[in-house]
């Protein structure tokens, strides 16, 4: 089963390689990279199930043994996290395609877009399966530099502007994450995640402190936690739509997901939590304020996006297995969803020909289709019962109040009010958009838009052409996953929770790398 | 583990060099501040390796003691490699950016700037390309107009390639694309 591992970062890797030398060829580059991402959601599953089944995985690369080779690591969450990234990743791909085909391709621009695509996935994947600080350093270029090309696709000036506020943040991001990868092997002498875990106990708590944070900032800026998110409602929203709905469903949880690594198997000590619960406290609170000020559906999208990362840092920030395990279901529950709610957009965008709350209207009559796959999505974004956003934040709360300190109970009382303000801008759009009239648009007057501004020029979009087939049927299948989240909850928080049980403490990371007990402190590379 | 001093200054200058390129507004500045930062991160790495040594190779009476730590060698050459394609694609941006408006500056966002004036803002002043600071001074001055043909160009071969019915009929319901000018003269 090990030979598995590698495949999950080499099938896309020669797919993306593939799809370029097939660049003229557009029917069969498509089918490459669908082949492509469907056999990593194959071998997603199958990890997923050997690894929920039994033993954690690991591969060392090369042969070269674990303290100095690089390893990769499949445990349950990094396996969980590779299947839901896949699915979303196929989803958004065929929605894509579908969109090219009508299109001619003018918002997904000729050759290039698939092997990006891919290669964009491989990053992703790597990071998840890394065991070594600095190929998860690898990892996070490779899906950066990808993004970067996705962002700017087209090359208009809008996307240069906006792409080049997002590379310049995620430059600065990957020169801290560098750094710290630098003093942690001053500190440590490895970049083996689990030596650094053993070895980081010896260190002085002052530096300890110090390498900590400096890694957080660098996770955080990608995460788009409160201080560090100022980035992501400006840059994300020009982007194709489908390029919108990965970035915002995948890349920001890639980050998560490396905080998470951070705090429970590097820095397992409680010393920054407290720190943290604010940090969520304050990301939850800003997002959801900034969302409620848009009239644009995708800025509105993306400030929610931010304000339920700080949902994902509260889940991490307790400290407990109930509060990873919540963390870790609230982010396959979130993925899923803001990806659906970006896509929705997406359509309503060619229905509608905006995506300002301003000038549409009559959606519910002129596509119904696309009202309930808007829909359906943004009541379980905003936690309503019983969809997975419910779920999801239910346990973030019940292992707060576990936790059971004041702050702990602050953030339940917070996490409450800004479900509710996110249903209330989700509803927002639903009311303008769906249920108002389409000839009720001109002079509207209405209370919910007050205060409201947007951009002079915003919104200028081409109504539809038609909408296709393959772009609802991908919608829809998403639609249908976030539901699946809530039909089989059951099954798929018992696995959160045993993901979360294996990352209190981080004796079990440890002992996955160095099953024969822990190297000596003197044998590694120095 | 002792560290040279010369090293850790030429890190520190580098560092506060590059930091402050990067704040600055103009790409060009930005992309010269992120290669300034990137050596010194790369310095960084090689400082922490420690001491200074003969090639890690086994020889007969060479002891582990006396080698450099070859490990930060291998992680700046990755970290060069990548220093190197983001330049390289930061580069084509710029160029970009410089063909489509003869702009070098990076705009606020006109979402945010609509919020900050209020309701009906209306961005009003757009710097000023003779006056402003970027490295094309007053040769900013304006758009390389047959940028914007060749993009049509581009859109109408890669619809051609697709669907050769759609491209012979004008693009609909866009004026922008609407007139396709005669091809410039391209550069």
């Amino acid at each position: 089963m090990n030979a598995l591992v590698p495949l999950v970062v080499m099938i896309p890797l020669i797919g993306a390689a593939l799809a370029l030398i097939l660049g003229k060829r557009p029917a069969l580059q498509r089918i490459v990279t669908v082949v492509a991402l469907t056999a990593v959601l194959v071998v997603g599953v199958i990890l997923l199930l050997v690894v929920d089944a039994g033993e954690p995985l690991m591969v060392e690369v090369g042969g070269w043994a674990a303290p100095f080779g690089i390893v990769l690591i499949v445990d349950r969450l990094a396996a969980l996290m590779v299947v839901v990234s896949a699915a979303v990743l196929l989803a958004v791909l065929i929605f894509s395609v579908g969109q090219g085909l009508a299109d001619g391709h003018d918002e997904t621009p000729v050759s290039i877009y698939y092997p990006t695509y891919l290669i964009l996935g491989t990053g992703v994947f790597n990071a998840f399966i890394a065991g070594d600080l600095f190929n998860l350093y690898v990892g996070f270029e490779i899906l950066l530099v990808s993004s970067y090309v996705l962002i700017t696709l087209g090359g208009t000036q809008a996307r240069i502007r906006a792409g080049v506020t997002y590379i310049v943040v995620s430059l600065v991001s990957s020169m801290f994450f560098l750094a710290s990868i630098a003093m942690i092997y001053g500190a440590v002498g490895t970049v083996n995640i689990a030596q650094i875990s053993l070895r980081m106990a010896e260190i002085p708590q002052d530096v300890q402190n110090i390498l900590h944070v400096m890694l957080l900032v660098g996770f955080g800026i990608k995460a788009a936690v409160f201080p560090l998110s100022f980035w992501l409602p400006d840059s994300y929203p020009t982007a194709p739509a489908p390029v919108t709905a990965v970035f915002a469903g995948l890349l920001t949880k890639v980050g998560v997901y490396s905080i998470i690594r951070t705090e429970t198997v590097i820095f397992p000590g409680p010393d920054l939590n407290p720190a943290l619960m604010i940090v969520a406290l304050l990301t939850m609170v800003v997002g959801v304020l900034g969302a409620i000020a848009q009239a644009d559906i995708k800025r509105l999208l993306s400030f929610t996006l931010v304000s339920h990362i700080g949902f994902m840092i509260l889940g991490v920030s307790l400290g407990s297995a109930a509060g990873t395990a919540a963390a870790i279901y609230y982010i396959v529950h979130h993925i899923v969803v803001q990806t659906t709610l970006f896509l929705a957009t997406g359509l309503i965008e060619r229905q509608g020909g905006s995506t300002s709350i301003n000038k549409l209207g009559g959606l519910l009559a002129a596509s119904p289709i696309i009202a309930i796959l808007f829909f359906i999505p943004a009541l379980n974004l905003g936690g309503i019962p019983p969809f997975s956003g419910f779920i999801g934040k239910l346990a973030l709360f019940e292992a707060s109040a576990e936790q059971g300190s004041v702050l702990a109970y602050v953030l339940i009382g917070a996490g409450a009010l800004v479900s509710l303000l996110t249903l209330y801008s989700l509803v927002r759009v639903w009311n303008l958009a769906f249920w108002r009239g389409a000839d009720e648009v001109e002079g509207y007057e209405s209370e919910l838009l007050t205060n409201l501004s947007e951009a002079p020029q915003g919104a200028t979009v081409t109504k539809s052409r038609t909408t296709p087939r393959l772009m609802i049927g991908a919608t829809a299948a998403m639609v249908a996953l976030g539901v699946a989240l809530t039909v089989f909850a059951g099954p798929l928080y018992a696995i959160s929770d045993r993901a979360g049980e294996n990352l209190e403490g981080p004796s079990f990371y440890v002992d996955i790398v160095f099953p024969d007990g822990p190297a000596p402190i003197d044998g590694g590379a120095e | 583990m002792s560290v040279s001093l010369v090293l850790l200054i030429v890190m520190a200058v580098l560092y506060a060099c590059g930091i402050y390129l990067m704040l600055e507004r103009s790409m060009t500045r930005v992309l010269l501040g992120f290669l300034l930062v990137g050596n010194a991160t790369n310095l960084l790495i090689i400082i922490m390796a420690g001491q200074s040594g003969v090639a890690p190779i086994v020889e007969d009476g060479v002891t582990v003691d006396e080698m450099t730590d070859p490990l930060p060698q291998a992680l700046i050459l990755t970290a060069i490699v990548i220093t190197f394609a983001v330049s390289a694609f930061l580069l084509a941006l710029i160029y970009r950016s410089w063909r489509l408006e003869r702009e070098d500056n990076v705009e606020d966002d006109v979402d945010d700037v609509a919020m900050r004036l209020g309701e009906n803002g209306v961005l009003t002043e757009k710097s000023d390309a003779a006056s402003s600071d970027t490295e094309f001074g007053i040769l900013a001055d304006a758009a390389v107009t047959t940028a914007r043909d060749l993009e049509e160009d581009d859109e109408r071969a890669a619809a051609e390639a697709t669907d050769p019915e759609r491209a012979s009929e004008p693009v609909a319901n866009d004026p922008e694309k609407a007139p396709l000018k005669p091809k410039g003269g391209t550069e």
